[in-house]
């Protein structure tokens, strides 16, 4: 007998509802659970686990959350339902890195001496090639020019797939074809960058699994290469990372930083129902700000990550 | 990044060791950390807890068996039940229906494009159908260039529809299409979708309402955290879907969505994706799929390796040079060599349980043993007998003869020592030792 047997189908059903109704009003049940206690008891803080570990934020995060709850309503002796909401948000949102970092650039930003180069990585379907058509829509939109390099030369049409954003974009790709050696293709974009005087260069690269390890070295190799035409070369290293992902996502941060110096996260399809938790302990660990997140198809679906909006989609169904 | 769930339990266990039988008190860390793990490895929340619990009732109260301690009763008990929720027998997909129609479902970048294009692969070279692709992702640019791409690859038709984005009107096509050029498999491929978008929700249903097929895929990310459970379930009840495809294995992801997807849907696992190349795919094994999510290792894999490999007497006196630490290079050498035959040294010793830990630090990569084998034949019979004797300038020889450097044999010379040692210490922890745990399996009933 196995165990889930025991279940019948409707059983089954029924869990799930209640596990839609008990999200809904966990916020609810955990405020009403410590109003008036100076301690945050065990119920609580299983709720509180529950919200968290359900958004994807990890055991290790979770607990890393409620210890510092812990601590905080020690300290402060918190009184109502609306000053825990608070600190609850504010604990959170202190272990998201700080994205204004100043050495990265928004949309917007005054004229530079060499193009501003954004490097994209990240493992299979995460989004990597919609993210750079919506990133090139956004710094065009703010009067820059872009130039893409579709140094994706692997996976079927890739190529083809940023080009077509190119053209709905508008801005050029800069290509080799299928089969081509992607470091040749960013070294080619760079120098037709900076002949063009372009502001902005974004380099498309292929998905890969961060435990292949010879895709990692060409990634390194990638980045390298651009260094032989801008010293500083790529300015940010962009990981994007698809919402929907666990627990493995703090292992693809891992290995594409020890390859690469990721300094950005774009965290994409948050239009679904993922919360996207694990981005927390990934900054925090990691100290690399969410820059971006991506929320929907089209060239306009892409804002700059905004920590508290992003806290509150935790606690909201 | 995660400790292995077996060595987790190595520790709670020192707190059931010495126990009869399991009670609720030496039984709660075992679950604890049993439950972490599952989190660990993306199992949704609240199915973790229930299977938690479960466990706890069934193993409440059993006898523990002289022959094994509660620590790996539970260990059993916990993967048993794991890998038949997983699906006990594997389930093939339906080949009935002329033309057998199949339809291709998910979350954008989950994988169904490359999927598509490896089904009609398989199916083409194992089974001897004539499959015919069909691009019906109109939205995502360069989607069809994509799948065009594939088929030709693999050699297989894909039918399109310049300029057309009408998905519907496409799949129904196809196959009157295929029906008209005889093709016996009819694979559609279908745009990327959020379980939450009810126009794009309601266009599939109606693709499938169309079109009938004899069995409908839900590709799903096998790295896919919590939410699983939610697109599973709306994919599930708008769908109706026949089996579900893990793509991305050949990761190092623990895959604990393919346990929360069994769990909320009855549905089998029908296939794997396992690589870029169209040949990576495989059918799906519930006993892997249950190891790899417990983070334990693949016990039932090391026994039949060890059991094809091994020479039972000859390993009987290794184990008593072993207890006597009179292991040596020359038996380090035959071992290298059964090893060899056996597959990556790192991977073996990783299926043992507990010796994760153990060879964590040792820095053991594959071309290891080509160095390691020349050092070794570059030593007198002496010195491998006797590794002592190797001073300065015996090793100096050795580096010089074996194409090496001397650190390379200094370093080899340590790794010898804390092999030794930690095998000694192995073989002393009260019938604990390797040999021996292999001899009990064999005896164990298997999964």
């Amino acid at each position: 007998m196995g165990i889930f047997s025991i279940f019948s189908r409707n059983k089954k059903e029924k869990l799930d509802e209640g596990l839609q109704k008990t999200k809904q009003s966990m916020f609810s049940k955990i405020s009403k659970a410590i109003v008036g206690k100076s301690k945050v008891d065990d119920e609580v803080l299983d709720n509180l686990e529950e919200i968290l570990v359900s958004s994807d934020v990890g055991v290790t995060t979770t607990l890393k959350i409620i210890e510092r709850i812990e601590a905080r309503v020690s300290r402060d002796k918190y009184l109502g339902t609306s000053e825990l909401n608070q600190i609850l948000k504010e604990e959170i949102a202190a272990l998201l890195s700080e994205n204004d970092k100043g050495d990265m650039l928004g949309f917007d930003f005054p004229k530079r001496e060499v193009p501003y180069v954004i490097m994209v990585v990240g493992v299979n379907g995460v989004g990597k090639t919609t993210t750079i058509g919506k990133l090139a829509h956004q710094y065009k939109t703010s009067g820059k020019s872009v130039v893409l390099g579709a140094a994706d030369t692997f996976r079927a049409a890739a190529v083809d797939q940023l080009k077509i954003w190119g053209e709905r974009v508008g801005v050029p790709v800069i290509t080799q074809g299928m089969g081509a050696d992607p470091a040749s293709v960013a070294f080619d974009t760079l120098k037709s960058a900076v002949a063009s005087k372009a502001d902005v260069v974004i380099i498309d690269t292929a998905g890969r699994l961060h435990n292949k390890i010879n895709l990692m070295k060409e990634l390194t190799k990638i980045k390298d290469v651009m260094k032989k035409v801008i010293p500083d070369a790529p300015h940010e290293i962009l990981l994007v990372l698809d919402a929907s992902t666990g627990q493995n996502a703090i292992e693809q941060a891992k290995q594409f930083t020890a390859s690469t110096d990721v300094n950005a996260l774009a965290l994409t399809k948050l239009d679904g129902t993922a919360k996207g938790g694990v981005a927390i302990g990934i900054s925090e660990q990691f100290k690399i700000p969410v820059k971006y997140i991506g929320i929907g198809e089209t060239k306009e679906d892409l804002q700059l990550f905004n920590k508290t909006e992003f806290v509150d989609s935790l606690f909201n169904e | 990044m995660f400790e292995s769930l077996s060595e987790k339990l190595e520790r709670s266990f020192k707190i059931l060791k010495g126990h009869g039988h399991i009670t609720e008190i030496n039984v709660a860390e075992t679950l604890k950390e049993v439950r972490k793990a599952l989190l660990d490895a993306d199992v949704s929340y609240k199915i973790a807890k229930q299977f938690t619990e479960q466990v706890k009732e069934k193993a409440m109260g059993q006898n523990v068996l002289t022959s094994v301690s509660p620590g790996q009763l539970m260990v059993k008990i916990v993967h048993d039940d794991l890998a038949e929720l997983m699906g006990g027998e594997h389930v093939d997909i339906s080949m009935k229906g002329s033309p057998v129609i199949i339809l291709i479902a998910g979350l954008q970048g989950s994988g169904k494009t490359t999927f598509s294009a490896k089904l009609a692969n398989y199916l083409k070279k194992k089974k001897g159908k004539n499959p015919l692709l069909v691009a019906g992702d109109v939205y995502r640019p360069a989607a069809i260039n994509q799948l065009q791409v594939l088929g030709e690859q693999i050699g297989v038709e894909v039918y399109t529809e310049e300029g057309s984005k009408e998905p519907v009107k496409i799949a129904k096509n196809s196959i009157a299409y295929a029906r008209e050029k005889n093709y016996n498999v009819v694979i559609v491929d279908t745009a990327g979708r959020l379980a939450i978008d009810e126009v794009m929700m309601s266009e599939i249903k109606s693709v499938k309402d169309t079109i009938n097929p004899h069995e409908t895929l839900f590709v799903v990310d096998s790295m896919t955290g919590q939410d699983a459970v939610n697109t599973a379930k709306t994919f599930h009840d708008r769908l109706d879907y026949d089996g579900v495809v893990l793509t991305k294995l050949d990761g190092d992801t623990r895959g604990g969505a393919a346990l929360t997807i069994r769990s909320v849907v009855d549905k089998p696992i029908k296939f794997v994706g396992i690589g870029e190349k169209m040949e990576a795919l495989d059918v799906f094994y519930p006993k892997r799929m249950a190891d790899r999510i417990l983070g334990m290792g693949d016990i039932v894999s090391l026994v039949e390796k060890a059991q094809e490999q091994f020479d039972t007497v000859e390993a009987q006196k290794l184990q008593q040079k072993i207890a006597k630490n009179q292991f040596n290079f020359n038996d380090f050498l035959s071992q290298i060599k059964q090893i060899k035959k056996m597959g990556n040294i790192k991977d073996l010793m990783g299926m043992i349980p507990g010796m994760g830990k153990a060879i964590k630090n040792l820095d053991i990569d594959d071309d290891a043993f080509k160095e390691v084998e020349a050092i070794i034949l570059s030593m007198t019979p002496k010195e491998r007998e006797d590794p002592k004797i190797l001073n300065g300038s015996r090793r100096k020889r050795i580096a010089l003869g074996s194409g090496t450097d001397i650190q390379e044999v200094n370093r080899l010379v340590k790794q010898f020592d804390e092999t030794r040692k930690m095998m000694s210490v192995m073989a002393k922890g009260g019938g604990k030792n390797m040999m021996k745990m292999m001899q009990r399996m064999k005896g164990m009933p298997q999964g």
